[in-house]
Parts: structure tokens; sequence; C-alpha cells
């Protein structure tokens, strides 16, 4: 592959995720080093970055499950040329999606109130506390989304192939094997 | 029996009178991806997924029947892009929610996915309610990944005799339903010998304390996509 003359920018964060995504990402192992030689990192836990800059990659993991996750995805699709939705969450809402047949309301009373235990309990209404969405939604349904990467994490071996191919400028696909939604 | 060729994306296929152009490609090892069809079963010609071009003109593959010297199209890319429009819609109609399914590296469904490189679910999604029927001692019934392909309904009712299943309703309302008054599975005869509790090509029909028996790597459509292998015996539980 031809090294491009100057090195691409990459932000990375996690919304409504666990950071299985960003923990598979690390499974690139060594191969780490050479991406090192055709990116750099602006916003992503790897440099505690709080802001994302102007980016070529932006990547994104988990949905959109409240306030603060749709103005961190807003802020990344303004910076950067091409968004990456990473994982079964940012895909399609994933595990924190399964609330959605459920009505918030009840969801609250539920953890906060009627459990087992919490006679005191109240539901946390601190202003700095980012306002839970009523649905969770999959990344594309606020922003448009140019890639996707499925699974739950997908595979390291994924991530790098769909990597590899955008910095060779060439569209991203993944076989038998690599594409799996679990 | 009389005999014919056709040609399915430039390559001659034999069939004998009154085959599919289904059955025909199967035979010669030919996939087509479906959903709704099973060779077991009577066609149902519902899912579309199996759609060809005939001569240029679009149809079922699953209820077509071969013709002499036919031209079939089907591993093309606007015919794919509209069999990923169509599973697009599947997905994004019910809850698909793999990673946390029983029948994860054994669905069809998500195996015709793959296969047809379905890399987002692209639509808006529906989020529906559709509450599980846990009645029954021996199996689960989870609705929310039901794409209506009506196999267990064939399957109960000319198999079993049993006429377990229906659909009801109409258009985007319809749904699978369980024949008792009830409406719960419990209140069925419904049993383990059944075929229609093997038929089901997602995670509707599910034998209970089986879910996750197979390691990841091992499963179904782990070892082959479903064009090498359309319907494998599929491992359950």
């Amino acid at each position: 592959m031809d090294a491009p003359t100057k090195k691409l920018k990459v932000a990375t964060t996690s919304l409504a995720g666990c950071f299985g995504c960003h923990m598979s990402f690390l499974d690139i192992d060594e191969r780490l080093f050479a991406l090192l030689d055709l990116v750099e990192f602006d916003r992503s836990p790897i440099t505690d970055i709080k802001h994302c800059g102007p980016c070529d990659i932006g990547i994104v993991e988990g949905g959109l499950c409240n306030a603060e996750n749709v103005h961190v995805l807003r802020e990344f699709r303004a910076n950067c040329r091409i968004l990456i939705a990473i994982g079964a969450c940012a895909v399609n809402g994933g595990l924190p999606a399964q609330r959605n047949s459920l009505s918030l309301p009840a969801i609250l009373e539920e953890i906060y109130h009627a459990q087992h235990g919490l006679t005191h309990g109240s539901i946390p209404d601190d202003p700095e506390l980012p306002l839970p969405l009523d649905k969770v939604h999959p990344l594309h349904e606020v922003v448009k989304v140019d890639y996707f990467i499925p699974g739950c994490p997908p595979s390291g071996d994924a991530i790098w192939k769909v990597l590899t191919d955008l910095l060779a400028g060439r569209e991203p696909e993944l076989g038998h094997g690599l594409i799996h939604y679990d | 029996m009389s005999e014919g060729n056709f040609t399915l994306d430039g390559e001659d296929i034999p069939f004998q009178e009154g085959q599919t152009i289904m059955q025909a490609a199967m035979a010669a090892g030919k996939y087509i991806p479906h959903l709704c069809y099973h060779p077991e079963f009577k066609p149902h010609g519902s899912c579309k997924l199996c759609t060809v071009r005939v001569n240029g003109r679009a149809t079922a593959s699953c209820t077509q029947r071969a013709a002499s010297g036919a031209v079939v199209e089907s591993n093309t890319h606007a015919i794919n892009d509209e069999r990923r429009a169509l599973l697009q819609m599947l997905f994004v109609e019910g809850n698909h929610f793999c990673p946390s399914c029983e029948k994860s590296g054994n669905c069809q469904l998500q195996a015709t996915a793959y296969e047809l490189g379905m890399m987002s679910p692209h639509y808006d999604h529906f989020f529906p309610n559709r509450p599980v029927d846990a009645s029954h001692p021996e199996y689960l019934l989870d609705f929310n990944r039901c794409i209506l392909c009506s196999l267990c309904i064939r399957a109960s009712r000319d198999v079993d005799g049993k006429n377990v299943f229906a659909l009801s309703g109409r258009g985007i309302k319809t749904r699978l339903i369980v024949n008792a008054k009830s409406g719960r599975l419990a209140d069925t005869n419904f049993s383990e010998a059944d075929k229609a509790a093997h038929v089901c090509p997602v995670g509707v029909i599910l034998k209970k304390r089986k879910g996750f028996a197979q390691p990841i790597g091992g499963r179904t459509f782990d070892l082959n996509p479903i064009s090498a292998t359309p319907h494998p015996t599929i491992k359950e539980g």
C-alpha cells in the first residue's frame, strides 16, 4: 500500500456502548504500530483529548441513549470527513435498545423506586446529567454514516480490514468470517 | 419425464419438467438466496428474496417453473441490491438483536445477510413491542424475530396435521399467531416431535434450556457461508 504523504487524523469515541469495540480495536495488536505510521489520533480514549477537531476518519462506538450522545455524534459528523459506526450498538442500537419496548418512566421507576431494597430511592435529576432519550437509536437514524462495521464486537481483524481498505482507497469489504452481527 | 436446460448467470442448468427454477438450481448445486423457501414444503413465494430475472422479467424463482431456453439472472449487482434492501426491511421491522439471540450463528436470516454483505440496517428501526410466549414447558416463542416466512405454519398444517400456527392481519400488521383461544402455545397440542418445532429459519421457535450450547466458531454458519450449505442440518440450541 502506498503511504499517504500526510498522516490522516482519526478520532474515536464510545457513546451508549461498553468500550468493547475499543478493546477489540486494540486487538489489532502490533499492527497498531503500522497504523501509527499512517494516522495520528485526535479525540480518543488513547489521547484523552476531549473534543474532536477536523479529522479524516471518525470511529463511533455505541448508540444514542441520551442528549450528550447526540451532541458528541453531531460534533463528530461536523468534523470528520468519513464517519464509521462500529459495533452492534452503533449499527442497530444493540443491547441498550432492548429497552425500547418499555416506557422510559416505567424503567426509571423500576430502577430507582420499585426495586427491592430501594426505600428512599429517587430518580437522579442533577442538571449536569444528560437527559435520557425516550428510545435508544442507532447512529444512522440521526446523522449520515459512511461505513459500518457490525459485530459485538467486530474482531480486530475486521476493524483492521476496514481501516486498511479505507487507507488504501478501496471500498471496505468483509468476507465470510469477518462479517458477523454477534 | 421430459427434460431441458436453461441458463443461470450464463451457466447451463438442466431441469426436469415441472421443476421450479429454485429446485433445478439447488439440484445443480447453485445457490439462490431465499428465506421462505424450504425444499420439503410447498413454496410460499412471499419473502421475494429468491427473485431472479427470467428473460428480463423479475419473478420468484421458488414458484416459477423452469422453461427450456430461459435466460435467468440471479447473482447480479442490481438484484443483490434489491435483496439486501428486502433483508434490511426485515431487520428493522422486527427486533433482531443478534448478540443476545440463541439462534445466532445458526440463523438463516443472519447468514443470508452475511452472504449479501449487509453492513447496516439502513432504514429507521420500528422497535416494535412484541411480547414473548413462554407458556409452553418445552418451547419458547420470541415473536420479535419473526419474518413471517410461514414455514412453521406449513409444517404444522401439512406435516403434523395440527394447524398450531397461522398468520393474522394484513400488510404491515401481519403477525404470527397461535391457534388457541388463549393465544398461548401451552394451550395447543404442539410438541417437540412436530416438524414445526424444527423449521424456523430464525430465532422464534426455540427449545427451552438449550440456548448458547455451541461456542462461537462451531455454529452452522461459522463454519460455512449459507451459499455453501443452504439447508444444512441446523444445529439446535
